[in-house]
């Protein structure tokens, strides 16, 4: 931090003053100059939450994806099946059952054992081959989407939230004032609130995971050289496998996640799949916090772009995407080599 | 010996070449391949003359040019047909289509150079963009950029006319010939897709071709040797979009309208599908694999209905032959008609052998 003030002075001042006029969007009460700039407060608030916990969700996804790339080299485009899977997985086990978490954990599981079986009877005979095995998850994709089409129809689905984390919050935010100068808070679905803090703390259990654990120095190891890895006795298959297993898993329990706060329907897959594309290409492939960077960012600019530019919104985070590609093409997280 | 022996370069142009030679070279599959295409209309009924053959031509097309940057250049671009979409769509809003308010309503012979000088130039630029990065980050790249365009003309009213596209593009009128009747539009495409073809098939014996193979073998030796292996891989990418560009204008005139629904993710991806099907290794490759691919598009339903399947999992079926072709021929259909043949060779050779070892014996 300090080394980049330092090498950088110019750019952290006007990150400094960027972040403080939008600490100061976010927690004064605007001024009628403001509104007529900026539209009202409200909608910019919950455009901030909704890209927030949007962002939350493609870091679930494109976690798993980020990390499954970062180690076998395998773009698995397969990823948006994945969570689509786990999304009508959750459904049915949810409705079934009665339990939300009851779902998220099967969710998990099941997928995760998907994953297992992908890596074990396809990828692991193809290894080093980088296009055969986007090919075959490409392949995989296909028939998934279909199949899922087959056994649950066109219809869409949504996974029921819980009783215990339905309705509204306040916030501690104000969103204008009442004419008698009382305040009125915002509010906002306790269920996606949950979901971002889930997100943070699952994001911060894996870094932890991954800087502090023997498995987590491992997969590192892998990350910068397999070969040099599995010379050193490391059983190099099994650490694949689970890194599958684990990746393919987040992309089921975000399905569930996603079916919680958005809809599940054919085409989901496709369209999580390039969102959780772009994500990895503007934070960085291989690299969690990259992956972090990037949900953040592609989430907020969805949102953001919704409300203040509808008709160009999904061009918005394209036109990032290019942007990062132009200047850094290794993506925003990742150091050059 | 001496490391650096100075071999005599003795450098001659290929000898002139009689009709016979030439027509010897390409080998009798070939010309009977030929003379069947060119007798078609007389065998086909117009049904199978332009949806089945025209069609299948021009996706081939489109992925020819897919399998000249992933065979020859090692790129697996995903944005070919969004180049032929583009091309199409600029057709539409230059000429003449039913949506008054849009099209310019250019005659074609302005409409259609510019379209493809365009299409060509967007080509480029993606492929300039995605060159950047190696290897198989290339694939999600194009991936991304496909998928704004698609979302670009689906959202964008004034230009691409949004959800419903342009309807109503018709062929023109040239030289006394309606060229959106059914034999002239199959000889159209049939020549496109056979300059095309030979494009290609000159284009990789000329030096290009040679660096650009070489860039696609070891870009690192062949930057050593002094190729600049990004200029290479820029101007593959434009070769590419001029045979995707054509395509796409022939196809614009095929389905008489663009939508965004030409450029989405399926039509890109199965433009993939097709090119690995049959074969990125050869130039003909990618013609077996389209028409393959428009076969069993026209008739799995009636196929699917009777083997006593659902005549809807029509995609499951192209899921798992693409499946079963990347996991047991790499090399495509291509690669299972080489190795059949070479089986075959093999066999009769052996069979030669063991008469003449029987002979011997005698």
């Amino acid at each position: 931090m300090g080394e980049f003030i330092a090498r950088r002075p110019i750019w952290s001042l006007i990150i400094l003053i960027a972040l403080g006029f939008f600490l100061l969007l976010v927690f004064t009460v605007w001024t009628p100059g403001m509104e007529a700039m900026f539209g009202r407060k409200r909608v910019f608030l919950s455009a901030l939450f909704n890209g927030i916990t949007l962002g939350a969700l493609y870091f679930l996804v494109a976690s798993g994806f980020t990390l499954i790339f970062g180690l076998m080299r395998n773009v698995n485009l397969a990823h948006g099946s994945l969570y689509l899977f786990g999304g009508y997985v959750g459904y049915s086990i949810g409705s079934l059952t009665g339990s939300w978490l009851i779902a998220l954990i099967a969710a998990f599981v099941i997928v995760g054992l998907a994953g297992i079986l992908m890596q074990v009877l396809l990828f692991r005979w193809m290894e080093g081959q980088d296009l055969r095995q986007t090919l075959v998850t490409i392949g995989l994709s296909i028939i998934a989407a279909d199949l899922l089409l087959w056994s649950y129809g066109g219809d869409t689905f949504q996974v029921e939230t819980p009783a215990w984390l339905s309705g509204p919050i306040q916030l501690p935010f104000v969103v204008s004032l009442r004419s008698n100068g009382e305040a009125i808070m915002m509010t906002y679905p306790l269920v996606r609130i949950a979901i971002l803090i889930g997100a943070i703390i699952l994001g911060i259990a894996m870094w932890l995971a991954l800087n502090r654990t023997r498995v987590g120095m491992l997969v590192r190891a892998g990350v910068d050289d397999r070969d040099m890895l599995s010379a050193t006795g490391v059983r190099v298959q099994l650490v694949f496998v689970m890194v599958f297993a684990f990746g393919a898993g987040l992309a089921g329990l975000a399905g569930v996640v996603g079916g919680t706060f958005q809809s599940l329907q054919p085409g989901e897959d496709t369209k999580i799949l390039l969102s959780s594309l772009v994500v990895v290409i503007v934070g960085g492939m291989g690299s969690i916090p990259g992956a972090a960077m990037g949900a953040l960012i592609v989430g907020l600019a969805e949102q953001f772009g919704s409300v203040y530019m509808p008709t160009y919104a999904v061009m918005l985070t394209f036109v990032i995407m290019v942007a990062v590609l132009a200047v850094r093409p290794q993506g925003l997280a990742v150091a050059r080599r | 010996m001496a490391i650096a022996e100075p071999r005599p370069v003795t450098y001659s142009g290929r000898p002139r070449e009689g009709l016979g030679e030439l027509l010897a070279r390409q080998g009798t599959a070939f010309w009977v391949v030929v003379a069947l295409l060119l007798v078609m209309p007389a065998i086909l009924n117009p049904f199978w003359l332009v949806q089945i053959l025209a069609y299948s031509l021009i996706l081939g097309m489109v992925a020819l040019s897919l399998m000249f940057l992933g065979g020859y250049g090692g790129i697996v671009s995903l944005v070919q047909m969004t180049v032929a979409a583009f091309a199409a769509y600029l057709v539409a809003i230059f000429g003449d289509s039913a949506i008054a308010q849009i099209s310019l309503k250019w005659p074609w012979w302005t409409a259609v150079p510019v379209a493809i000088v365009l299409a060509t130039l967007f080509g480029t630029l993606s492929g300039a963009l995605s060159v950047r990065t190696e290897g198989i980050y290339t694939i999600m790249i194009t991936l991304a950029i496909a998928s704004a365009f698609y979302y670009l003309c689906l959202q964008n009213y004034t230009i691409f006319n949004g959800f419903s596209g342009f309807n109503g593009v018709v062929p023109p009128v040239f030289l006394g010939v309606d060229w959106g009747e059914t034999i002239p539009f199959y000889y159209l495409t049939l020549v496109c897709a056979a300059l095309a073809y030979w494009a290609v098939v000159y284009c990789s014996r000329a030096p290009f071709g040679l660096a650009l193979q070489g860039t696609r073998d070891n870009p690192r030796r062949m930057a050593a040797l002094g190729f600049d292996v990004v200029a290479h891989r820029i101007a593959a990418y434009t070769f590419a979009s001029v045979i995707a560009a054509f395509a796409g204008v022939l196809l614009v005139w095929y389905q008489r309208q663009v939508s965004p629904g030409t450029a989405g993710i399926g039509p890109v991806v199965d433009i993939l599908i097709i090119a690995v099907v049959g074969g990125l290794s050869r130039p003909i490759g990618p013609f077996v694999g389209a028409l393959v691919y428009v076969l069993l598009r026209t008739f799995s339903l009636d196929l699917l209905t009777a083997a006593g399947l659902d005549g809807k999992r029509y995609q499951l079926v192209v899921g798992a032959g693409f499946l079963a072709v990347v996991l047991f021929s790499p090399d495509g259909l291509i690669g299972i008609w080489r190795r059949l043949r070479e089986r075959h060779r093999r066999r009769s050779e052996e069979r030669a052998g063991q008469m003449r070892i029987g002979g011997g014996q005698l």
